[in-house]
């Protein structure tokens, strides 16, 4: 009888073209996706001299640098150059590109799922940690160096060893209000920054059906940052229908059959991981960063930690430079922590969904702090508009902009200034991440919006209405 | 690729856990070109204010002037893919960074450029921490070949995986080892199309 199979071991096997004594295995890389920042890659294959092995399955985005206002226009040199030279190497090589001024631009996270490129089974790659996205559709994916980028440039493959198997299960009900992205915190608080460490990660449970294929994307994008390879979610009757019909995918007969497969994904009963976890969605609180960390959350009814209360000295060393660096007094409620501004946008939390979260604190109220929204993906952006979000955060007082990285990584000039602190829908709340010396708080959409009508951090529920 | 065997150097001890490759090297200075050298963006914005004064980061401490190795917590390199965080480590001269654990893709983009990430248990780091500090000379050895470490008068195990500990060893490229499966990558190629035609895009 056949050995019980994850759904990671599923689409591992069927990627191995050859496995070494050693235990690394060539992997076939089914989708590269490359942005501005992949520029060292190329560099390696110019240095080679060789073409890219597939440039049908090679899609270039600019995202990373790419300017949210008055575009097309770069008013940067040096910016400006980062995306012609992407341009440049799209034409080249033949690959698609989602450029500058294509309607199907985005964030490479956000537009890889909405084309219909990201498929179930398949295996994805890019040069950004946030590949872990992809895998909400049953895709493996996962962030790659740019050695790595090259190497599959050349090769259309991959050397890797093999993870371990890890599954969450989330069961019960979240709580009105709360999202993927607390149940996001509350696993990377568990577990710890680099619990995941050397595991594939599967979502299961009840609580993970009940998300739609949004809340999929932004569990699975803030994977990373508990340390996992990669992240996934078996297919289900919400992967199928958020993918028939993009413009990318498979169509008609040809998807119904895909479909057949796909769902020979998911993991066997019997199947075996190597690690375990429970929790329960129902006990969930919206959470709130306060650290340099992702695993720096807490409930937003929690205080700041206290260094002194901590036994352990290089652990109270740590919370005191943390606080030190976000200019927080120890023990202080959470709740009397003011913001100077807010940013909803990025790869983990600007799809539609996302931005009708908050839309709907935001709708009739105004903002105590300036912020700026950025949609995932210029589609994103059109959706909104159409919906009429773009009138709610633009009567609120925030600004409107075009889709890309912004604020989320800065490398576009949309910064947090240095000692301000800012409510962010992003995924990192490193030092500088935002800016340097900027200090970040993550949470959802919906908790963004709130801190932005209070202009401090606050629980979204006592704002909710009906 | 460089090969890394033995490193009998100066070392650097950071008591930090958690150093993100966006401490590595912030965003903003990787549309540098390579061939400006990345070493002077090498934890730039613990190093030094905003006129480009030293804040006294440890790196630049007289007593560490020169290290190649860093000691540091849990958790190193965890975040961004970008591997100019390697590029800013090796530029500065950096090959070795021991650690109790890495970031999964650093660890990996470490190896691809030479520079060996040594893993070490908890107990373990906090003594070379300890050593380094105490020490007269913030000097250690580290042996690939034989997974040691000496340092303050003792040695300490490492492990790191074996692969990537031969691709050290030896400096080989994976792009040389690949192409000796040229064939393999044709034939599964035409299969992988054949049985999933969706990978395709139309
Ligand atoms: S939005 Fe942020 S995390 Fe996502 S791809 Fe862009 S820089 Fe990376």
């Amino acid at each position: 009888m056949e050995q019980a199979r994850t759904l990671f071991d599923k689409v591992w096997d069927s990627h191995v073209i050859v496995t070494r004594e050693d235990g690394e295995s060539l992997l076939w890389v089914d989708r590269h996706f490359v942005h501005e920042g992949s520029h060292h890659a190329f560099r390696q294959v110019d240095t080679r001299n060789l073409p890219v092995a597939e440039p049908r399955l090679t899609f270039g985005i600019a995202d990373h640098y790419v300017p949210t206002r008055n575009r097309p226009a770069i008013a940067d040199p040096e910016i400006a150059g980062m995306v012609e030279r992407l341009s440049g190497n799209a034409a080249r090589h033949g690959f698609r590109l989602f450029g500058l001024e294509d309607p199907d631009q985005g964030i490479v996270h956000v537009v890889g799922p909405e084309q219909g490129l990201t498929l179930p089974g398949l295996l994805v790659v890019c040069g950004d940690s946030h590949t872990s996205t992809h895998g909400a559709l049953g895709a493996y994916a996962f962030g790659i160096g740019a050695s790595e980028v090259a190497h599959v440039l050349m090769t259309q493959t991959l050397w890797q060893r093999k993870p371990k198997r890890m599954r969450i299960r989330i069961n019960g009900t979240l709580p009105p209000g709360l999202s993927a992205k607390d149940l996001a915190l509350q696993v990377i608080r568990t577990i710890g920054a680099d619990g995941a460490r050397g595991h594939a990660l599967e979502y299961a449970g009840d609580a993970i059906s009940a998300l739609s294929m949004e809340g999929r994307l932004t569990l699975c994008n803030m994977s990373i940052e508990a340390g996992a390879r990669c992240a996934m979610v078996a297919p289900d009757a919400v992967t199928f229908a958020y993918l028939r019909g993009r413009p990318m995918a498979p169509q008609g007969a040809a998807f119904e059959q895909a479909c057949t497969a796909w769902q020979g994904l998911a993991s066997d009963p019997g199947a075996v991981f190597d690690r375990e976890i429970a929790l329960d969605a129902g006990s969930i609180a919206p959470l709130v960063t306060w650290g340099v960390s992702p695993e720096d959350a807490l409930p937003i009814d929690a205080h700041v930690p206290d260094p002194a209360a901590e036994a352990d000295p290089a652990r109270a060393g740590y919370l005191q430079q943390a606080l030190d660096y976000m200019g927080l007094r120890a023990g202080m409620p959470l709740e009397q922590v003011a913001v100077d501004r807010v940013f909803i946008g990025s790869c983990t939390n600007a799809r539609i969904e996302d931005l009708r979260a908050a839309a709907a604190i935001l709708k009739g109220r105004k903002a105590a702090v300036p912020g700026l929204v950025s949609p995932g993906s210029s589609r994103v952006k059109a959706q909104a508009e159409r919906e009429g979000l773009d009138r709610i955060f633009r009567e609120a007082g925030l600004e409107w902009a075009d889709s890309g990285c912004s604020m989320c990584v800065g490398m576009n000039g949309d910064l947090v200034a240095a000692g301000e602190r800012c409510a962010s829908t992003t995924n990192r709340n490193f030092r500088g991440r935002q800016g340097k010396d900027a200090r970040t708080h993550l949470m959802s959409p919906a908790m963004v919006a709130a801190a932005a009508v209070t202009g401090r951090l606050t629980d979204l529920r006592k704002l909710a209405r009906g | 690729m460089e090969r890394f065997t033995r490193l009998d150097a100066l070392a650097c001890p950071l008591g930090l856990a958690n150093v993100d490759t966006d401490q590595l090297i912030p965003a903003r200075f990787m549309s540098r070109p390579r061939s400006e050298g990345y070493g002077r963006f090498l934890l730039h914005d613990l190093r030094f204010g905003p006129e480009g004064q030293s804040l006294g980061f440890p790196l630049d401490a007289a007593r560490h002037a020169g290290a190649s190795a860093i000691v540091a917590r849990r958790n190193f390199g965890t975040g961004s893919s970008r591997e100019a965080a390697v590029y800013a480590l090796w530029d500065y001269g950096i090959r070795c960074v021991i650690a109790p654990s890495f970031g999964d893709i650093f660890a990996s983009n470490a190896v691809k450029n030479g520079l060996l990430p040594a893993q070490v248990s908890p107990d373990d780091a906090e003594a070379i921490l300890g050593g380094l500090e105490t020490a007269e000379l913030p000097r250690l050895v580290v042996d690939l070949e034989t997974q040691r470490i000496e340092a303050g008068g003792r040695s300490f195990g490492f492990s790191i995986d074996a692969v990537r500990r031969l691709q050290l060893l030896n400096g080989w490229d994976d792009l040389d080892l690949t192409r000796r499966h040229a064939e393999e990558i044709v034939a599964f190629r035409t299969r992988r199309l054949a049985e999933a035609p969706w990978v395709m895009p139309g």
